[in-house]
């Protein structure tokens, strides 16, 4: 009978210290589960008592990876609550930078951390003697991204200009040029990048789960919204508890959450689950070549969705910076609150998933929070997969079996520090 | 001569220094002809454990992280805090604010007792640190430069004067002449003064200077109609650690 030990302490290329542990006795699985390690940083609890100005410069500290994201969500959940209105202006500012950073996330992920499992490397260092060209490629379009971020925001990690009601800063009409001819020309690399996903052997596995993202009848949706599930739900972002209802599980003090069933996931592939006809004609042509098209179930498509998805962003924010040019770009002082108390909520889809900021003020200063971070939202179903996924492997090697397992969950693209602002696993 | 073998390391942190780190090699790809980097959990698979110098990221914020501090410091020749949380604390260390036992009931609630925590502090809190990168996130330039300057065996070159110099030649206007409030005047430059270039004050994420002048500071902030009392209330964001005392003094006052 088939017995499998598998203990990967501290998962590698993922954001975060996660541990995989896989004991299976005599062809009976006892444990099969992703356990998460990282340190508790207690941010609800430590925003407590700070100005509503400085909560979205606080949040965004939670994770570096998609610090616009957590900091727009902030923004949101904050204008939610004392009654501000964005501009236009804000609005599209707000969009262009979120694509930049979701670009740049998708392309961390899937040259730097998914490409290497393909190549059988351990990361993407050796990839520069045997592959120069895709690092040099990956390279640019993260350079790209980088400084598209950092042209609204002042800096890509941790944005500087972005403020409630507005910004801070602005970019000038020549720059706003210059970044559109560059995200033309970014089209090439996406282009070779499609071809080159497209030509990768992604694992077979399906399992069918409910699907979660924001929505926008009008557009592909990653700011504000309402929040849909594949199962056929709809919520305003307000009443964002009736889909998260966090729980708690027997063998570790992490929350997870669950909706419809047992488990829901979030991310590209929900996204574009939900929201496939409000893809650019750009990305579905992308879709069509790597063979994704609705309901996809496989979860290691996630990254592959990502690949579309930065399609979809480099040709938006193409148009967004057209729109921009033609109603002309203006420095606009900040839309001041209308009242000082206040609840309010945000959501954006970020690169991980759907994400929730929720805050109580009194006065201008915080006195509740609440963050609901997209990667704990995908525990659930990171382990229902694994679940799922073991017995069709357990009678192959225990390197393959461990090598699959990686791959699954790096799949999720898990952003473990985003998850233990709050959580943590404490073995038991 | 061989390259030096490097590892990164974090602890309590959003990992965005080391981000900022991956980011380095968009334009200094070149690195990596001078060092190999043995340890990187971030971006790669492989651990090796033979390393001459510790890069670490992250606050230690629970008694179990220092047992894995010491056996780095005993490795590694050289240790570099990477970022604020390393270098000060970071924002880590707003919890210190609270009381322990309240922190840990808002938000694990019965189960408190589970969580292992304790104050959150930097870096040289528990080991000895030998060059520091600061910064919320840190430069990349900066970071480079340290690099450099670690190899060619040369201390590396952090200021120590305020932020206004680096802000004055980017010819800003003075944020205090705009109503805004910055902790330029008493926060060791180094930056470029991002965030006043982007109009917003200075949140002091890269420390103190070590001799601010606080005479000058207060001066400054009395005819922006502020308080030493608020001023430091403001370097909380990423200097808890390094204030608090102080705050506790003011208040006794």
């Amino acid at each position: 009978m088939t017995t499998v030990k598998i203990d990967v302490h501290h998962l590698t290329r993922v954001e975060g210290h996660g541990d995989i542990v896989i004991d299976v006795q005599n062809g009976e699985i006892k444990t099969c589960r992703f356990e998460v390690v990282e340190a508790p940083r207690f941010f609800e609890a430590f925003v407590r008592g700070r100005s509503y100005l400085e909560l979205s410069h606080i949040t965004s500290r939670i994770c570096g990876i998609c610090s616009v994201g957590h900091a727009t969500a902030s923004l949101r959940a904050t204008e939610n609550a004392l009654g501000v209105e964005p501009s236009e202006q804000t609005v599209l500012l707000r969009k262009l930078n979120f694509h930049g950073e979701l670009i740049d996330s998708h392309v961390l992920h899937t040259y730097y951390l998914v490409a290497p499992d393909f190549l059988g490397v351990g990361s993407v260092i050796p990839l520069i003697e045997t592959h120069r060209e895709v690092v040099e490629r990956a390279l640019r379009i993260k350079k790209l991204s980088g400084d598209l971020c950092a042209m609204i925001g002042g800096r890509h990690t941790h944005p500087v200009a972005l403020t409630v009601g507005g910004f801070t800063h602005f970019p000038t009409e020549q720059e706003l040029r210059d970044m559109q001819q560059r995200l033309i020309d970014a089209r090439a690399d996406m282009d070779v990048t499609v071809a080159l996903f497209a030509t990768l052997p992604w694992p077979e596995f399906e399992r069918e789960t409910e699907y979660v993202s924001l929505h926008k009848d009008d557009e592909y949706a990653f700011i504000d919204g309402t929040i849909v599930t594949s199962d056929g739900f709809s919520y305003p972002i307000s009443e964002y508890r009736k889909v998260t209802n966090e729980w708690c599980v027997p063998f570790s003090t992490a929350k997870w959450t669950k909706h419809n069933r047992d488990a829901y996931m979030v991310g590209a592939m929900a996204r574009m689950n939900n929201n496939f006809d409000q893809l650019h004609p750009r990305a579905k042509e992308a879709a069509a070549k790597l063979g994704l098209k609705p309901l996809m179930t496989n979860s290691y498509l996630n990254s592959a969705a990502q690949v579309v998805e930065m399609v979809h962003c480099i040709e938006d924010g193409i148009e967004i910076c057209d729109r921009l040019l033609t109603r002309g770009i203006q420095p606009e002082k900040p839309v001041e609150p209308a009242t000082l108390s206040g609840e309010g909520a945000g959501s954006c889809d970020v690169p991980r998933g759907i994400l929730f900021h929720n805050y109580v003020y009194e006065d201008g200063i915080c006195v509740r929070a609440n963050c609901i971070i997209p990667t704990n939202q995908n525990w659930a179903n990171v382990n229902a997969d694994m679940q799922a996924l073991l017995p069709q492997i357990i009678d192959k090697p225990q390197d393959e079996i461990r090598l699959a397992m990686e791959m699954l969950v790096r799949a999720y693209d898990p952003c473990i520090s985003c998850s233990t602002h709050l959580l943590n696993v404490t073995f038991v | 001569m061989s390259k030096p073998k490097v590892a990164f390391f974090d602890f309590a942190s959003c990992e965005g220094c080391q981000l900022t780190v991956v980011d380095a090699l968009q334009t200094h790809l070149d690195l990596l002809d001078a060092v190999e980097i043995v340890q990187f959990r971030e971006a790669m698979t492989e651990k090796g454990e033979d390393y001459a110098v510790a890069f670490i990221e992250g606050s230690c914020t629970r008694p179990s992280d220092e047992a894995r501090l010491f056996k780095i410091r005993e490795q590694a020749a050289v240790v570099v805090a990477l970022g604020a949380c390393a270098h000060l604390g970071g924002v880590n260390a707003l919890k210190n604010l609270h009381p322990l036992e309240d922190v840990r009931q808002w938000v694990y609630g019965d189960k408190a007792e589970w969580y292992e925590t304790y104050e959150a502090r930097p870096i040289d809190a528990v080991i000895q640190v030998d060059a520091v990168i600061p910064g919320c996130p840190i430069d990349r330039e900066e970071f480079v430069r340290v690099v450099k300057a670690l190899l060619l065996g040369k201390k590396p070159p952090v200021p120590d004067y305020p932020l206004c110099v680096e802000c004055k030649l980017k010819e800003n206007v003075c944020l205090f002449h705009l109503g805004k409030f910055c902790l330029g005047p008493v926060t060791r430059a180094g930056c470029g003064a991002i965030c006043p270039t982007h109009g917003d004050g200075c949140e002091g994420c890269r420390g103190l200077i070590p001799h601010p002048n606080e005479n000058a500071m207060k001066d400054v902030l009395a005819e922006a109609g502020l308080t030493v009392e608020e001023a430091v209330a403001r370097f909380t964001m990423f200097n808890t650690y390094q204030v608090k005392d102080r705050m506790v003094e003011e208040e006794a006052k």
